[in-house]
């Protein structure tokens, strides 16, 4: 609901702040400007973790003591060898931690541009032609996205590679797992961008000069329902990585061999549960919840700056809220006033 | 008179309608699942591929009907669902039998996770609109950003630790103490698979007792990662509903602070949550999956995942269309019970 929720919000201000075309203003710096407070706290929090995670990944060679897939003596306890000892597969755990950033941010940028990909010229077309087309696309993508995601990923893997997957076909059946499942939130808020967009004036100009339908959608409209989606990937990309997760953990995911895998590593880890062996579960564990949380955090502060219309659905502090603290707090006075006066009452 | 017989017709409409929707939604994701999974092969290939030799391979294709077009198939597996026949597994189970056999035990699971994610994220989330912006509402709020963060299994595996392992209180794996299970499965008169049921069937305190303590781990994994989800439209909604005109009014009027949140503002703020536990459903038959496998709780989730390793995709399949419609008939029953208790959806 909260990402579908995103409809037909106005982002142009914001994320190009009227600048001519050809001069680009790096949308970061215009963002956090718009941000004060707690918000901003938590956005720079946001985006540091994600800076982290993305430098990890780049320098993971450089970074990690070992190979993701070297291996050593088997269930080896911390030492400085092995800073957070070794996987019951003998996996050095701190250079699996650190290669298996790099697989998410992989999977991650491959399973958005594909959905962006598909979706938003599948919404495009839908809302600019209406019709039965639009119909049977808005219940296809309605029913796909009320599917439990995990199980959508499952069986798409198993259509991509019968479910056994190495090297790089194991990172591109993980994306594709997880394309499926995000186009229908693309569709969706293109379409419904585009119904909008498509009586303004601009577009009836461009029909009255002679403009063919592909060229409307494409040249016309897709640029002005475009900015609605940097918010929707934020948000797609923290769930992509708890469904990689999701199906690394079933063992659907990617070998251990060709790539370092979070998920995967937590499932091996659950026969180390049992005998009180905690690292091999909880360090990989704890980078998941990580990368999601720095994620979720500029999404959810992206979506209140960029989507007013969301403000009131967010977690976060917005100028909305603002208004609503003096009233909770003036209420709360009044409320410690009132409890007073009645207890008086109660009393007499 | 006249407005309510209408008002009755328009629910009736609404309730027909939304109705006659979950045909379509079943059908389209039957048949996407159907064909996502028979594009690349047959499934007695992909599990026995290699382990026999291909005219035996061809043989049992031959007898499963797998040889036939794709588009008979479907047919033949569509004609198939609509009398409840889901299909065989390889090992020669009837799909239809698990469904029966390890639904229940889902359900189980989904409804003790519901109860922890209500116990606690209504007062959570209530805590958190009333303290609005101060200590704890920050501190409820990075809870449940974390919680949402966090992938259930890794939850369940932190949980196991701490509980089972290092203090040792709550069992380890499970739906029951093997003893007490062997006595749930026969030792009842109606077998219901739900063994909270069993147990109160059985009558016996110690065997209660046993249900409950292997379902606390399990309920609180699944139930933790939608309270958050839970604690946040609250919050939301009890914000919102804070500023309406009659909450203004309430206090206006003198009513005192505590009263104008618990009956005016808290129950308008609960009717959204009707609306979103429809698709928490879909969210938490996904967390149930992997929940059940990290504790062995031998519901769909788990035989799914197991199937999965077996490679038997018929298994597979079976039981996904199965969720599928369950997820269907689920949405159509809260979509009916918001439209019962708020007019303004039926129109």
């Amino acid at each position: 609901m909260s990402t579908l929720a995103l409809d037909t919000a106005d982002f142009g201000n914001v994320l190009q702040p009227a600048s001519p075309k050809g001069k680009f203003r790096l949308p970061g710096v215009a963002l956090i400007q718009t941000t004060h407070g707690l918000q901003r706290v938590m956005l720079l929090t946001g985006i540091v973790i994600v800076a982290i995670f993305l430098i990890v990944a780049i320098c993971a060679p450089w970074l990690a003591p070992y190979g993701f897939a070297q291996i050593f003596q088997p269930q080896q306890a911390m030492s400085t060898t092995h800073p957070l000892g070794t996987t019951v597969g003998g996996f050095d755990v701190l250079s699996r931690i650190i290669y298996g950033a790099r697989t998410a941010v992989e999977v991650i940028l491959l399973a958005v541009a594909l959905s962006i990909v598909v979706g938003v010229p599948l919404g495009v077309i839908s809302g600019y032609l209406a019709g039965w087309l639009d119909r049977v696309l808005v219940l296809v993508m309605d029913a796909l996205y009320a599917f439990p995601s995990l199980l959508m990923a499952i069986v798409v893997s198993i259509m991509i590679n019968q479910g056994r997957s190495g090297g790089f076909t194991g990172i591109l059946s993980a994306a594709v797992a997880i394309t499926v499942i995000f186009v229908p939130q693309y569709f969706r808020v293109t379409r419904n961008a585009t119904m909008a967009a498509k009586v303004e004036p601009y577009v009836d100009a461009a029909r009255v000069a002679g403009a063919k339908s592909p060229r409307i959608m494409f040249g016309h409209i897709l640029p002005n329902v475009s900015q609605s989606i940097p918010v929707l990937m934020t948000l797609n990309a923290a769930e992509s990585i708890l469904t990689l997760a999701g199906l690394g953990f079933l063992g659907f995911g990617i070998e251990p061999n060709s790539a370092a895998e979070w998920g995967y590593d937590l499932n091996k880890a659950r026969s180390d549960i049992a005998n009180g062996i905690w690292w091999t579960a909880v360090f990989p564990g704890a980078a998941i919840v990580l990368i999601v949380v720095g994620v979720t955090l500029i999404g959810e502060s992206l979506n209140d700056v960029l989507n007013p219309l969301l403000r009131t659905r967010g977690g976060t502090t917005t100028a909305d809220e603002q208004e609503l603290v003096e009233v909770v707090e003036t209420s709360e006075e009044a409320s410690q006033t009132n409890e007073e006066t009645s207890q008086e009452e109660d009393e007499s | 008179m006249a407005q309510a017989v209408s008002s009755r017709m328009a629910l009736a409409r609404y309730l027909l309608l939304r109705f006659v929707l979950i045909i379509p939604t079943v059908f389209i994701l039957v048949t996407v699942v159907f064909f996502f999974m028979r594009i690349i092969g047959d499934p007695i290939t992909a599990s026995l591929g290699g382990r026999l030799p291909p005219d035996e391979i061809w043989a049992r294709k031959e007898a499963a009907g797998y040889n036939d077009p794709i588009l008979v198939q479907y047919g033949r597996y569509l004609w198939g669902i609509l009398h409840g026949d889901f299909g065989r597994t390889t090992d020669n189970q009837a799909v239809s039998t698990i469904l029966i056999n390890y639904g229940p035990a889902t359900a189980e699971l989904v409804f003790w996770g519901l109860i922890v994610a209500l116990a606690v994220g209504i007062p959570l989330g209530r805590l958190a609109a009333r303290k609005y912006n101060k200590g704890a509402d920050i501190a409820i709020r990075s809870f449940a950003v974390l919680f949402y963060a966090a992938p259930v299994f890794f939850v369940a595996l932190l949980l196991k630790l701490v509980f089972s392992i290092w203090l040792g209180w709550l069992p380890v794996s499970g739906r029951a103490s093997p003893r007490i299970q062997t006595l749930l499965e026969s030792g009842v008169q109606t077998n219901t698979h739900v063994y909270i049921l069993n147990a109160l069937q059985y009558g016996e305190w110690w065997v209660i007792q046993d249900v409950l303590l292997h379902a606390i781990l399990p309920g609180l994994a699944l139930g933790l990662l939608t309270a958050g989800v839970f604690i946040r439209l609250i919050r939301i909604n009890l914000l919102q509903t804070m500023r309406a005109d009659y909450v203004t009014a309430a206090r206006a009027r003198g009513v005192p602070e505590k009263k104008v949140v618990s009956k005016h503002a808290f129950r308008n703020a609960l009717i959204p949550v009707v609306t979103v536990m429809g698709m928490e459903i879909a969210l938490m038959l996904g967390g149930a999956i992997l929940t059940e496998t990290t504790f062995e709780w031998q519901g769909l989730g788990y035989w799914l995942s197991q199937y999965l390793l077996k490679r038997d995709f018929v298994a597979v399949q079976g039981i996904t269309t199965a969720i599928a419609v369950l997820i269907a008939v689920a949405s159509f029953l809260i979509d009916a019970i918001n439209a019962l208790v708020d007019p303004r959806v039926r129109y």
